[in-house]
C-alpha cells in the first residue's frame, strides 16, 4: 500500500528553486534514504513531508488522504532532528511523554508507554535527568523515545546520526534498523551518508539539486547506477570513472570501474601503473595506482595479505563484466 | 617543584585580584564608615575618623529630617513599574524581532540602541515641558513613563538575545509532536524564555532603582525617589558627610541586598549571548 506519496511536488525559496516538481511513492513499512551531497535538497523533501515547510505546488497525500494544508501537528508524523532537539526545562519522562500529552491521553497510559519506551531503548534509570545531563548517545535515544511513544503512521529522521562520534553512531545505525524490523512502521531516513543509505535502507532516493537521480534497493543503485552521479556516489571507495581512448574503445564516453572489480598483476595486464598510497583496512587493502594512460589515480582493492611498495610498477586488467559504460550526457548505456 | 610555583602564582593573584576589589569597593566601605561617625568625626584624617567613636546619631537625623520611607515606596514603584510596563512593550517586540525577522530587523535594533548614545541633557528640555503640559511632572506615572522609556532599548536587545538563543528545531519538534500554537507557547517557548525574563526584569529593576538624572529633574518633593533623597543632603547649606552617608547607605541598602542574592542570575544575564 503507498502510504506516503508526493505528486509534482516542488519548492522555492524566493527566486531559487530547490526543488523542481518531483514525483515519489513511499509503501507502507519501507525503510526509505534519502541520499546526496549537503544542499541537495533531501532535507527540504523531508520538511515538506512533515509539514514544516509549505509546498510551493503539488500534493503531499499520506495515508491515501491530500495533507498539503495540514499543519505538521496533525499529520501523525513523529521527527527526529539531527539537533535532537529535546525539550530541556523537561525530564526525559516529560520530554517522552509530550506527544501523548499533546494527544490527550491519560497520565496512566502515558506512564506506561513512556516506560515501555524506555525500556526499548535502555533509558529506564535516566528517565529523571534533564537532556542537559546525558550524553550525546542517550540524547539520541531520548529523541527516537519522544517519536516511537506515539506510534505514529511514518518517522521522519533528518540526519540523525550527524552529531555523534563514529563508534556511536555504528551501534545507533544497528539500533536504529533494529527498531524498523520490530516496529515495522514507514521510516524516512535523511544523511548525506552512503554508508548509512546502503546500511539500512530498503530503499534509497539518491537526490542531486532537488532532483531525484535514482531510486532503488542498496545492491540495485551498486549494480546499476542509472548515471554517473549515481555511480560515484554510491560506494566507498568510490567507482573508478574513466574518459579518452580506453572509454572510447568500450563505445563510450565514461567508463566505470569498482575497485574490487579490478586485478593486479605484476607482469602482465591490460593497463600499465605505478604504485602510490597503499590504505591498508587489515580485511582488504587499497592501493592508488597512477596510470600514464588516466588523468586521475585509480583506487584498487586487494586482499588484506597483499602488500606492495610505493612505486612498484604493476599491471591492472578489469573485470569486463562489470564495466559501467556511460554517454556524454552521463546516462547509462547498456 | 612545579606545584610550588602554581602555588606561589595562585598566591600572587589572589592578592591582586583582593587589592583590586577592595580599591573598587572601598568607597562604598567608608561610605559606610562615614555613616556611623558624629560630622565633626567624619571630616577628620582617615585615622581619626577610624579612632573616633561610633554612632547611629547620622541614621537618626536623616529619618527625622526626610521621610526615608516615602522615599523608598517611590523608587520602589518606579523600579517595579517600569520594569513591568518595560517588559510589556518589549517582550512582543523582541519576539516578533527574534523569530520572524524582516529584513529591517536589524537597522531597527541598531537605530534603539543609537538613542543610547544620545546625552539625556540634551532631550531634557522638550521632556520636561511635556511633563508640564500633561501634568505629569513630579509625579509617580510620569517618572515610571519616562525611565521604561529610556531603559527600553536595553530591555529589547536583551530579550532579542535570549529569544534568539531559543533553537528554532525545538518549536518544529512541538509542532511534530502535535502542539498547537497555544501548546507550543504555553508549554515549550514560555517555560524556556522564563530565565532571560526574569535577568531583563533584574538588570531593569536596578538601573531604574540607581537612575539619577531624570528623577532629580523630572521631581521635587512627591514622587522623588531615593536618589532625590540622596541629594537632598549635598546641600548648598554646607557638606554633611555623615548624614549624606548615612542617606546613600539607606539608599542603596536594598539593592545591594537583591543584587547580592540574584548575583547568579544577573551575570548569567549581562554575560548571555556574548560568548557565542
Amino acid at each position: 500500500m503507498k502510504q506516503i506519496q508526493l505528486t509534482q511536488v516542488s519548492k522555492r525559496f524566493g527566486d531559487v528553486e530547490v526543488i523542481p516538481p518531483l514525483d515519489l511513492e513511499i509503501e507502507d513499512g519501507e525503510f526509505v534514504v534519502f541520499v546526496g551531497p549537503s544542499g541537495c535538497g533531501k532535507s527540504t523533501l523531508l520538511r515538506l513531508i512533515a509539514g514544516l515547510e509549505d509546498v510551493t505546488s503539488g500534493a503531499v497525500i499520506i495515508n491515501g488522504e491530500d495533507a498539503t494544508g495540514i499543519p505538521p501537528a496533525r499529520r501523525s508524523l513523529a521527527m527526529v532532528f539531527q539537533s535532537y532537539a529535546l525539550y530541556p526545562h523537561m525530564s526525559v519522562r516529560k520530554n517522552i511523554a509530550f506527544p501523548l500529552r499533546m494527544a490527550g491521553l491519560d497520565k496512566a497510559e502515558q506512564n506506561r508507554r513512556v516506560e515501555d519506551a524506555a525500556n526499548v531503548l535502555n533509558l529506564t534509570e535516566y528517565l529523571d535527568r534533564r537532556p542537559g545531563q546525558l550524553s550525546g548517545g542517550q540524547r539520541q535515544r531520548v529523541a527516537i523515545g519522544r517519536a516511537i511513544v506515539r506510534e505514529p503512521t511514518a518517522f521522519l529522521f533528518d540526519e540523525p546520526l550527524s552529531n555523534l562520534d563514529a563508534a556511536l553512531r555504528v551501534g545507533m545505525r544497528l539500533e536504529i534498523s533494529e527498531l524498523h524490523k520490530r516496529l515495522a512502521t514507514t521510516m524516512i531516513y535523511v544523511t548525506h551518508d552512503q554508508v548509512e543509505a546502503m546500511t539500512m535502507a530498503d530503499k534509497i532516493v539518491v537526490l542531486q539539486l532537488g532532483v531525484i537521480e535514482q531510486i532503488g534497493s542498496p545492491l540495485e543503485l551498486y549494480r546499476n547506477p542509472q548515471n554517473i552521479f549515481v555511480a560515484g556516489f554510491i560506494g566507498s571507495p568510490r567507482m573508478n570513472l574513466l574518459e579518452g581512448s580506453e572509454a572510447a574503445a568500450h563505445n563510450a564516453h565514461t567508463i566505470g570501474i569498482r575497485p574490487e572489480h579490478i586485478s593486479i598483476s605484476t607482469d602482465k595486464g591490460d593497463w600499465e601503473g605505478v604504485v602510490g598510497v597503499t590504505e591498508h583496512l587489515g580485511s582488504d587493502t587499497f592501493f592508488h595506482v597512477s596510470c600514464p594512460a588516466f588523468a586521475n589515480p585509480l583506487t584498487v582493492r586487494a586482499g588484506g595479505d597483499v602488500d606492495l611498495s610505493y612505486g612498484t610498477k604493476i599491471f591492472l586488467t578489469p573485470d569486463k563484466a562489470h564495466l559501467h559504460r556511460f554517454d556524454d550526457k552521463g546516462l547509462r548505456l547498456t | 617543584m612545579a606545584r610550588a610555583t602554581s602555588n606561589r602564582q595562585k598566591l600572587i593573584t589572589s592578592i591582586i585580584a583582593w587589592a583590586a576589589a577592595i580599591v573598587i569597593f572601598f568607597p562604598i566601605l567608608w561610605i559606610i564608615v562615614l555613616s556611623f561617625k558624629a560630622e565633626g568625626d567624619a571630616i577628620r584624617t582617615p585615622l581619626g575618623v577610624l579612632t573616633s567613636s561610633w554612632t547611629l546619631d547620622s541614621y537618626a537625623v536623616v529619618q527625622d529630617r526626610s521621610d526615608y520611607l516615602k522615599h523608598f515606596f517611590n523608587s520602589v514603584i518606579v523600579a517595579v513599574g517600569s520594569t513591568l510596563l518595560g517588559i510589556l512593550v518589549a517582550v512582543p517586540a523582541a519576539w516578533s524581532m527574534a523569530f520572524v525577522p524582516s529584513k529591517r530587523t536589524r537597522g531597527i535594533l541598531m537605530w534603539m540602541l543609537s538613542t543610547k548614545m544620545l546625552p539625556a541633557v540634551g532631550v531634557l528640555y522638550p521632556i520636561y515641558l511635556l511633563f508640564i503640559q500633561l501634568g505629569i511632572l513630579d509625579s509617580r506615572t510620569g517618572l515610571v513613563i519616562v525611565l521604561m522609556l529610556i531603559n527600553l532599548p536595553i530591555i529589547v536587545w536583551m530579550l532579542y538575545t535570549y529569544f534568539r538563543e531559543i533553537p528554532a528545531e525545538i518549536l518544529e519538534a512541538a509542532r511534530m509532536d502535535g502542539a498547537g500554537m497555544r501548546a507550543e507557547l504555553l508549554y515549550v517557548l514560555t517555560p524556556m524564555a522564563i530565565p532571560g525574563i526574569a535577568s531583563t526584569m533584574l538588570l531593569n529593576v536596578i538601573l531604574a532603582w540607581n537612575e539619577a538624572f531624570w528623577t532629580l529633574n523630572l521631581t521635587a518633593a512627591k514622587a522623588a525617589p531615593l536618589t532625590a533623597f540622596i541629594a537632598s543632603y549635598s546641600s548648598p547649606e554646607g557638606l554633611f558627610y555623615a548624614k549624606l552617608s548615612a542617606a546613600s547607605v539607606m539608599a542603596i541598602a536594598p539593592i545591594l541586598v537583591m543584587g547580592w542574592f540574584s548575583q547568579k542570575q544577573l551575570v548569567r544575564g549581562l554575560t548571555f549571548g556574548a560568548v557565542k
